[in-house]
């Protein structure tokens, strides 16, 4: 834009041409982050048609800027594991999160993934936070479509809010381990 | 059932003709005929009622087992259900085995579909197959060393630290 | 692909010998892996590649087994709904009714048909449900992403009818053992009306888009095949076989639940290749469409539950204000009604095929034993004789056709 003329009382101060904005880099940067969260739906079971469904044009996740959904896991932000997730699966869920690039979030949708939820047997992984970090919680059975959008809008707040150095800082690293995942891969 | 071409009386005629005194008794639980056979000759009669003209008795509906562990040596039941699509006609047949050796001919040559169907009553019960193409497990993670389904297992995870039984009602 | 090459291709490899195209005599190996985008479902295919020629398959399954028959030795008999929701979850409602059907088999219970004509409307709505999703994401396989947008709104209005009527959307829950929990609400009626008068037009759409395109048909005819004779060795059911020719459908062989009453078509396909598989199950919406009109129609007055106050759970508010309530609820959630000794097998046409439940009781508050027949476990294992031979791309377009849910498949 070129010079404007703007018509202002004689005691304010103007600017002509071009401004300055002053922030802050981590909130420039969150900001950036949480408009455009690409997700990887893991999706195994009942949930996962749920989450279809708030995929859809009824819910629509797309205005939250996750219209690209990423089944690659190099290009994915959030991790929404949406079903049962068995003790047969459990390595793969997590391989998938290990080869995803940091900084990245996981929401763990649905009573089968946070808690293993109606299936107290021998087979079901009794939650998916044995084998990774979770962020967000969404119980349901299956969660309604308005709850997985108000797990988002968490993970926007924690994207948002997130510091810069959290990744790389020693407490992090400390949870990893707990894990049994190795940070630097 | 409705529309049936076939009596049971008429199939358990035929198949007492046949086989004599292999068959076990009549019975028609739910109006479903249900005969035990020996597990050595469950094949053959398989076998026969999906060749048999009059009987076309030739879709296998489901394969399975149960577990009856006070029944000493005829603890495992194989249980095949077959259907007749052209008489509209079911049967139910029941082979007993013994969990000591609990072998019984596999029927894959005659039913390709019987092939996950047996390898999944191996998975959960332990009953082996002979002649199968490919007796693995098939649900359960291939480390498992016991059988899920028998009665002496419990459902939960053996390995399970955070869930108290006595708020569970166990 | 050409019939007779794909011919060759099989007699070559079965013969040892390589087919005339290979290069330099290798063969790839390319895990379609359990978490694919393709793959609806958690499924693994080990397959055996020469450049994108499928030649052999290893599968492997089992990745969301949750012990469901091991479960339902454990689960009352009216908690046992619960579990048969998460079989074929797109269609939950058939396997609720089902499961009430076989108890009431056992038990010796009869219904009023005005209970018979309610549940139909719940199945054949819960078939198109199940349908719409697979002819969607087939669409969605071979590149048109808009008939899965549109259709997966209609599906909502579809949601919202099973919520009037049970209170939730996917896993329903719905329908007791005699009956319903209560009458459907004049909402009910009226979204269903709505739903009538609107859906044809979205579907006819939908229809256009995809039934005689010139690029559709290509891609899926000739696309996984399978004859009748081999479908039945293999005991397929459900729409896979009735497009492969044989026209088996639970519904007109052992009917259950008044369907004799109602007059419709069964579909019939003659080659058992996806684009069959799809017109199938586009008729069968069209059927269904049909069925529950005519439902609608003749709907008989009558009660929405059986007189069987020793099994049918009774209304909260009796059981607040009333003795025979209170006991009759008290014995039922905790098991004290004796159920009779026997084993019965009932079976329902689901959206996948016929849907059995091979039920042993002893009399005690749990089964003794409750096997499920499920027919995507039961028809997955002809995967890779539908495939050999074609190329991958063909191999996932099967995959989405044959509809294979992961909560039937392993249970």
């Amino acid at each position: 834009m070129g010079e404007i003329e703007v018509k202002v009382d004689q005691n304010v101060e103007t600017i002509n041409g071009q401004g300055f904005q002053l922030t802050m880099l981590d909130k420039a940067i969150g900001l950036a982050r949480a408009n455009s969260v690409w997700p990887l739906p893991f999706a195994t079971s009942c949930c996962g048609i749920e989450f279809m469904a708030t995929m859809g044009s009824n819910y629509d996740l797309s205005r939250f800027g996750m219209e690209r959904m990423s089944f690659s896991p190099r290009q994915a932000d959030l991790l929404i594991v949406a079903g049962t997730i068995s003790k047969k699966l459990a390595p793969v869920l997590k391989k998938v999160y290990e080869q995803m690039s940091e900084p990245k979030w996981v929401i763990a949708m649905g009573a089968c993934a946070s808690s293993g939820g109606i299936f107290d047997t021998y087979s079901v992984l009794q939650g998916i936070d044995r084998v990774i970090p979770v962020d967000v919680y969404v119980p349901g059975c299956p969660p309604r479509p308005e709850q997985l959008i108000d797990a988002v809008i968490k993970i926007h707040d924690l994207v948002k809010h997130e510091s810069l150095r959290r990744r790389n800082s020693s407490e992090y690293k400390e949870m990893l381990k707990t894990f049994n995942i190795d940070a630097n891969d | 059932m409705t529309n049936s071409k076939l009596t049971n009386e008429d199939v358990f005629a035929k198949l007492k003709d046949t086989f004599a005194e292999k068959i076990g008794e009549f019975s028609a639980p739910y109006n479903l005929l249900t005969i035990e056979v020996p597990a050595a000759d469950a094949h053959s009669i398989i076998d026969w009622l999906k060749k048999e003209a009059t009987l076309q008795i030739n879709y296998l509906t489901v394969l399975g087992a149960v577990h009856y562990p006070e029944d000493k040596g005829r603890e495992l039941a194989v249980v095949y259900h077959i259907h007749s699509l052209v008489n509209n006609f079911r049967i139910r047949l029941k082979a007993y085995i013994s969990t000591n050796n609990p072998t019984i001919a596999t029927i894959t040559d005659i039913y390709a579909g019987a092939n996950w169907m047996e390898r999944e009553t191996f998975d959960f019960f332990g009953v082996k197959f002979n002649g199968h193409p490919n007796l693995v497990r098939i649900l359960n993670e291939d480390s498992m060393d016991y059988f899920p389904m028998r009665k002496e297992f419990q459902l939960e995870d053996a390995t399970r630290e955070d869930k108290d039984d006595r708020y569970f009602g166990r | 692909m050409d019939n007779k090459i794909k011919e060759i291709v099989k007699q070559e490899y079965n013969a040892g010998l390589l087919s005339k195209e290979t290069i330099d005599g290798d063969l790839a190996t390319l895990n379609l892996g359990p978490t694919h985008p393709a793959t609806h479902g958690i499924f693994e295919n080990v397959l055996t590649i020469d450049g994108e020629k499928i030649l052999d398959t290893v599968q492997t399954v089992g990745y969301i087994h949750r012990a469901f028959e091991k479960l339902a030795e454990r689960r009352p008999y009216n908690q046992i709904n619960t579990l048969t929701d998460r079989l074929n979850y797109c269609s939950s409602p058939i396997n609720n009714i089902g499961w009430a059907l076989t108890m009431e088999k056992l038990i010796g219970i009869e219904v009023p048909k005005r209970v018979d004509y309610m549940r139909v409307i719940i199945m054949e709505l819960a078939r198109i449900n199940d349908h719409l999703i697979c002819n969607s994401v087939v669409g969605v396989d071979t590149g048109a992403l808009t008939g899965f947008t549109y259709l997966f709104q209609q599906r909502e209005a579809i949601y919202e009818l099973f919520e009037e009527v049970c209170g939730a959307r996917l896993t329903t829950n719905m329908c007791r053992i005699g009956g319903f929990e209560r009458d459907f609400s004049p909402t009910f009626y009226t979204k269903l009306d709505t739903f009538l008068k609107d859906f044809p037009k979205v579907f006819t759409e939908f229809d256009n888009l995809l039934s005689r395109n010139r690029i559709f048909m290509d891609r899926t005819i000739g696309t996984g095949p399978i004859s009748g004779e081999r479908a039945l060795e293999y005991s397929f059911s459900g729409p896979n076989l009735r497009a492969a020719g044989v026209d088996y459908d639970v519904r007109v062989m052992n009917p259950y639940c008044s369907y004799e009453d109602f007059d419709f078509i069964v579909p019939v396909g003659s080659n058992g290749d996806t684009y069959d598989r799809f017109q199938v199950r586009q008729e069968e919406i069209r059927q269904s469409l049909s069925i529950i009109k005519q439902a609608l129609a003749k709907m008989p007055e009558g009660d929405y539950k059986a007189d069987v106050p020793e099994f049918y759970l009774p209304r909260k508010d009796d059981v607040y204000e009333k003795m025979e309530a209170l006991i009759y609820h008290f014995k039922i959630v905790m098991g004290e009604t004796p159920v009779p000794v026997g084993e019965v097998y009932q079976s329902v046409e689901g959206g996948n095929g016929e849907v059995g439940f091979y039920l042993i009781s002893d009399g005690g508050r749990t089964p003794y034993r409750l096997q499920f027949r499920r027919p995507c476990f039961i028809y997955y294992q002809a995967y890779p004789e539908m495939i050999i031979g074609q190329t991958i791309s063909d191999a996932v377009l099967t995959l989405s056709s044959m509809n294979v849910i992961a909560g039937e498949l392993d249970a």
